[in-house]
């Protein structure tokens, strides 16, 4: 039977935690940057403007039908050459992190576009007649009516993209990026306790992610109630 | 941009000889597509399984369920497959772990690879299939019943034909979601189709070419299962039930 050695976890706790800085780091440029360009995504969609509405629809649609980790190669082939094009920033510096978080950002954004997309649906269109009647501009009614409404009744699915994301950060371990998980397969490599390191990692993402989702359950209780 | 574009490379053969690049891309496109497929039909099995447990009236039973659902729901896909692959073999009998390790790693790869995605993909499918049965009127369940059916015959041929048809379209996103998911593989050196995209680009040095293809690849394998869906969704359509047609 194997024998665990859980000896080399408590020395590499402070990797182990700047690791999950970053994966924490990632998750929430992706959650808000994919948040923003998602709704606008959306409004784009809905808009009824011919142009960016088969541009958003387009978009949307390729992202959720590639896997990410094609996605997260194409921009790590894709980000240095841009930088080095329009930034004048060297192609070798390490561009790994900015890479890994535009990817996850517009990656996510097409998964919130949708989300968003049918909370806005779940307001009637006579608000947006009632506002339009009131003499707000078509952007004011969305701003002002709209959207307040839509995001308060998205925000348990929104919530929960945020944990699916955070479990999907692992992923720059394509990009041999020091994230939680990387860091945490690392120093398994390096002491030869790979299963121990390996059953960590995933009983801590097990507790973040479980502990997370209560919370989410617990939150849309009370609204509810 | 001064980038040389050359589509004929795919025509071209592989150093060793005997296949061209665009041979290469369908072994990988195979052994995606062989990956998903066994992968989705233990998923089916086992999501139904546990769907079903999930709302049996036995707390041990649908307490089991719950638990498989949190645990595979909450910890990453990529922890998961490097669990089985690394992992498991190690924890397992001498005897059979050393059998494992000395069967062909490609063997090992997939086999590692589909029990992961069975079991990740199980678990979503649980869910629906929960919910969907959650979604029949109370009565139906008890008219089973008090027609004398007995509990698993009342799954059998009440709860279930329906509660299927019920959940064909969110288990459509969940078919595509693991040809996508399928790609994690490459991490652990399954040669499949997102890490041929690599190997292409790592030999042939048009990388934009061979991503581009890899891409369009799975964009493909999309639009195919949507079509095919949609198709047993039409066929398994009960007339008059929910809204009927759209």
């Amino acid at each position: 039977m194997y024998e665990f050695d859980w000896s080399s976890i408590p020395g590499a706790l402070p990797f182990l935690w700047s690791g999950m800085m970053l994966t924490l780091k990632i998750t929430v440029v992706a959650v808000s940057v994919g948040i923003i360009w998602g709704t606008l995504l959306a409004l784009m969609r809905m808009s009824g403007i011919k142009p960016l509405s088969l541009f958003a629809a387009s978009y949307v649609n390729l992202f959720r039908s590639i896997p990410l980790v094609l996605v997260l190669l194409w921009f790590f082939l894709l980000v240095p050459s841009l930088l080095s094009n329009f930034f004048n920033i060297p192609r070798s510096s390490d561009t790994r992190l900015v890479s890994a978080m535009v990817a996850f950002a517009l990656f996510e954004a097409a998964f919130y576009a949708e989300i968003i997309r049918s909370g806005i649906r779940s307001i009637p269109k006579s608000q947006v007649a009632a506002s339009l009647a009131l003499g707000m501009t078509y952007a004011q009614a969305m701003r002002l009516v709209i959207l307040p409404q839509a995001f308060r009744n998205m925000v348990p699915l929104l919530l929960t993209q945020g944990i699916i994301l955070f479990q999907d950060t692992s992923l720059v371990y394509v990009s041999a990026l020091a994230d939680f998980f990387g860091t945490a397969y690392k120093v398994g490599d390096r002491d030869g306790r790979l299963v121990e390191l390996l059953l960590f990692s995933g009983a801590v993402y097990f507790i973040i992610c479980f502990s997370a989702s209560l919370l989410v359950k617990h939150f849309q209780k009370k609204r509810v109630s | 941009m001064n980038y040389h574009w050359n589509w004929a490379i795919f025509l071209s053969d592989v150093p060793s000889g005997g296949e061209t690049y665009f041979g290469w891309m369908m072994d990988g496109l195979e052994a995606t597509v062989a990956l998903s497929l066994s992968a989705w039909i233990m998923a089916l099995v086992v999501g139904l399984l546990m769907g079903v447990l999930r709302t049996v009236p036995n707390r041990w039973l649908s307490g089991i369920a719950a638990i498989y659902v949190e645990v595979f729901r909450n910890v990453p896909l990529l922890v998961q497959l490097f669990i089985w692959y690394f992992v498991l073999p190690e924890l397992l009998p001498l005897s059979i772990g050393n059998a494992y390790k000395a069967l062909n790693p490609m063997l090992q790869q997939f086999m590692a690879a589909m029990i992961c995605l069975a079991l990740f993909t199980g678990a979503r499918v649980c869910e629906q299939v929960r919910s969907g049965i959650n979604s029949l009127p109370r009565g139906q369940k008890a008219a089973g019943l008090a027609l004398g059916f007995t509990l698993p015959q009342t799954y059998r041929y009440v709860l279930l034909p329906m509660a299927i048809r019920i959940i064909l379209p969110p288990l459509t996103s969940e078919f595509l979601n693991i040809f996508k998911n399928s790609a994690v593989a490459s991490t652990i050196g399954l040669m499949e189709l997102a890490a041929q995209s690599r190997q292409l680009s790592d030999y042939t040095a048009q990388t934009y070419e061979s991503f581009i293809a890899v891409t369009l690849a799975y964009v493909m394998i999309n639009a195919i299962v949507i079509i095919l869906m949609h198709r047993i969704e039409a066929r398994a359509h009960v007339p008059g039930a929910f809204g009927g047609e759209k």
